[in-house]
């Protein structure tokens, strides 16, 4: 029962990463490459009416963490306090940049709210890269001090970051170089995704040039992919232990490459649409390879005197679990139908579909 | 600790009070919209269907804010109540995951279509978008209500060894007693909300002598629901909700009430005083004699007990917030039907659009709804304390062990701060929507 409820959460967020990463690319494209306001229209047009219910996802996925498992959520939101604040505030930025934008014609104004819309997007991409990292580092759970746990062992606190900046060091922080580069790989990884996004939902006259920035940073993320798996035994000393364990894992890695070298092809796409296929499919083996290679573990400790937080070990008692699977499934029969609803509506080119300014 | 514990509340409170001041608004006004919106369908009178689309709008923006506003409200529990959320997410983490779920993908996805899809869907179908975004966000605040329930008073539940409460009985969430009055109560308040704001724009409109057609329209709407919903709010809603109070929670009752000693020979309803804590008294009070007890019990001499009945470890912590939450709550609800049935009276002799002082008292009335649902609530939360979980788990109990004062402070700042941003835009842009009207939506 713990492993249905959390491959449902799992599911769940790979789905909140692939539909609200684009938004966070289109956020990131919309800074540094749109320079007319038509550029920038088509690119606030392309995610205009779909951005809310891809928020959603996060909202939803949250309730589930907490309902299927509480003890994680507990332990890791007050534990990553500070980052989930910052998350909370641009995300709130965010919004507010998407929304406001288009309610006042004023040169300043357009100019503050793009630039919120922008920045917010790109930092939500890297925080969440940040987040994934941590994940896959662990913490020091039960926030042992000298060979004694000064909490109960399932709880700790992470400053934003520690002066030595190490992975390793005694006292952790949410920014290390390793998390860091997990950031990155994020920021890269989302813009691109943004990009195909917007290729595929517009016609806009910045379409070209985005083909060539996703060819471009393609190559940056082999090269940041490469660099990230080659150093990841500094932090685990056996990763793939797993997926020599368990030799059909290896399906994840071979989903992620499919869409990192399926990106390559961009500029020859017949038909739009299939380099965002690619790019979600990058997004969906990345996550599920990590996951995979910490499983059962969903928080490691780096301690040895508190044992690691697996999904075992966090989640809530059986009936719960045993009855929530009753709604849930109701639930995501419906969910699944808005989505095609929604979707049908307003699919093909944006720019085609006559709807109202917003 | 006592420190971290108040910043905590500080900004448990901060946050849900700014974050209910959008959603008792949306969830009245969906209502209203889908009205509006089924008028035209059967009159096909353009001003139906542009009123819709107007209060849309207003809809969208008030639901942008409850939405951005309401993600903190998740956030906070695993934050900031860490052990709050550990012990009891088994249970109330059911009633929140459904909420999102539930209402929030059928809202969030339907509103979409709403706003961008009249063209696309017409006018049946742009009706039931309308409709299935009213019942997502109806949906929304049955779940929330649920789960306030489940706290105010548990069921279901059984508690474990290491302190955990879990599920037993999946059904006793939803057939709670304290649910169902709760609920309506808090829905026919949020219909007063917005039943209020409707009106008051359309009276703003009639007394400026602009969009002069829809202000009549507002202003007629507004009161009529605004008479139903004042009624309901009070009777039977209020009256079950409070009956309610005083069978499973009588401390926190005769706190609201002010009553320190049992009376014999029935209790009097207090209609204005301050409570002193020292003396254990009512100040400067003006009271009906045993009314309370009728109202309480329909016996003109029951006994109602007093605070003196019970151990002062259990009252209630903020005793006198609590009295005049309570009081200003019923007070303003009194207000609330006197003027609505003013306005009715001189809508029905049809003078209601001439009569300029109750069309100011109608939208200097605008601010009042929203201090009523507040304090309702505050009531409701300022009642259960100290406890999270009533008469199981204290509030001291469930904060986060790891989270210090200060990062609560500053998050706090943080949040008055942004809050401040979001408060001032909004008016901003509620007041160039209301500016603008209705009228000039044919043309856009």
């Amino acid at each position: 029962m713990e492993l249905f409820w959390y491959i449902v959460l799992m599911t769940m967020l790979a789905v909140y990463v692939i539909l609200d990463g684009y938004d966070f690319g289109a956020g990131i494209v919309h800074l540094f490459f749109s320079k007319t306001e038509q550029d920038k229209k088509a690119i606030t047009n392309a995610i205009g009416p779909f951005w809310d219910a891809n928020e959603v996802w996060l909202i939803a996925s949250g309730g589930v963490l907490f309902f299927a498992f509480p003890t994680l959520y507990a332990s890791s939101f007050s534990g990553f306090y500070l980052p989930l604040m910052m998350i909370l505030w641009l995300l709130i930025f965010r919004a507010i940049g998407l929304e406001l934008r288009g309610q006042v014609h004023n040169k300043m104004w357009e100019a503050v709210w793009d630039k919120a819309f922008g920045i917010s997007s790109l930092l939500l991409a890297l925080f969440f890269g940040v987040a994934l990292g941590n994940v896959v580092r662990g913490v020091n759970l039960g926030g042992v001090v000298d060979g004694v746990s000064t909490h109960e062992a399932h709880y700790f606190f992470l400053p934003l970051w520690n002066p030595s900046f190490s992975p390793h060091s005694e006292e952790l922080g949410v920014i290390d170089w390793f998390t860091l580069l997990l950031g990155i790989i994020s920021v890269v990884a989302l813009t691109i995704h943004g990009a195909n996004w917007i290729i595929y939902k517009t016609n806009s006259d910045l379409n070209e040039k985005l083909k060539t920035v996703v060819f471009n940073l393609n190559i940056a993320l082999v090269a940041l992919v490469i660099i990230s798996v080659t150093i990841w035994h500094i932090i685990e000393p056996n990763p793939f232990h797993n997926f020599i364990k368990t030799p059909m894992l290896w399906i994840f890695p071979l989903i992620m490459l499919t869409g990192l070298f399926g990106t390559f092809k961009v500029k020859s796409f017949k038909k739009h649409g299939i380099g965002f296929l690619f790019s979600s499919l990058f997004l969906l083996g990345g996550l599920t390879s990590t996951v995979a290679s910490i499983f059962p573990k969903v928080l490691p400790s780096t301690n040895n005197i508190n044992p690691d937080l697996t999904l075992y070990n966090v989640a809530a008692h059986e009936y719960g679990l045993n009855i929530g699977i009753y709604w849930f499934a109701i639930a995501v029969v419906l969910v699944a139908a808005y989505m095609f609803i929604q979707y049908k509506v307003f699919s093909g080119k944006m720019d085609d579909v006559g709807y109202g300014e917003h | 600790m006592e420190d971290m514990l108040f910043y905590d509340r500080m900004q448990f409170a901060f946050t849900i009070t700014f974050h209910y001041l959008f959603p008792q608004l949306t969830m009245g006004l969906s209502l209203l919209i889908v009205y509006f919106k089924w008028k035209f369908l059967r009159t096909h009178i353009d001003k139906y269907n542009d009123a819709a689309k107007f209060w849309m709008k207003i809809f969208a923006l008030n639901f942008a804010m409850g939405v951005v506003t309401g993600i903190p409200m998740e956030f906070q529990f695993g934050t900031n109540w860490a052990k709050f959320s550990e012990l009891t997410g088994g249970i109330i983490g059911q009633t929140l995951a459904m909420e999102g779920m539930f209402s929030f993908f059928l809202e969030s996805s339907f509103l979409g279509l709403f706003l961008f899809g009249e063209k696309l869907l017409g006018h049946k179908l742009h009706f039931l978008t309308g409709f299935l975004v009213f019942l997502g966000s109806w949906a929304s605040g049955y779940l929330i209500i649920a789960t306030h329930s489940w706290m105010q008073y548990p069921v279901g539940y059984e508690v474990l060894e290491n302190g955990k409460f879990v599920l037993n009985n999946f059904g006793a969430l939803f057939s709670n007693p304290w649910l169902l009055p709760s609920y309506l109560h808090n829905q026919a308040a949020s219909m007063v909300t917005s039943s209020f704001v409707v009106a008051a724009i359309g009276a703003f409109y009639i007394l400026n002598n602009k969009h002069h057609e829809f202000g009549k329209l507002f202003v007629k709407t507004g009161v009529i629901f605004g008479l139903i919903s004042s009624l309901l709010v009070a009777f039977p809603t209020g009256d079950l909700a409070a009956k309610n109070v005083v069978k499973h929670q009588p401390v926190t009752f005769a706190a609201m009430e002010g009553i320190f000693h049992t009376e014999d020979g029935g209790s009097e309803i207090v209609l204005i005083g301050q409570p002193n804590i020292r003396e254990k008294k009512l100040d400067n009070k003006i009271a009906v004699p045993n009314i309370l007890s009728f109202l309480t019990y329909q016996d003109w001499n029951a006994e109602i007990k007093g605070l003196d009945q019970f151990d002062p470890d259990v009252y209630p912590t903020n005793i006198p917030g609590l009295y005049y939450a309570y009081h200003i709550m019923v007070g303003l609800g009194t207000i609330f039907i006197g003027l609505m049935l003013l306005a009715t009276l001189q809508l029905f002799r049809k003078k209601l659009y001439t009569t300029k002082w109750i069309l100011w008292a109608i939208v200097f009335m605008l601010p009042f709804p929203y201090i009523a649902n507040t304090t309702g609530w505050y009531t409701a939360e300022l009642g259960r304390q100290p406890w999270l979980v009533y008469n199981l788990l204290r509030t001291s109990e469930g904060a986060s062990p790891t989270v210090s004062s200060g990062n609560t402070l500053f998050t706090l700042l943080g949040f008055i701060g942004l809050y401040l941003l979001l408060g001032l835009l909004f008016l901003m842009l509620a007041g160039k929507i209301i500016n603008k009207g209705p009228e000039l939506e044919k043309h856009a």
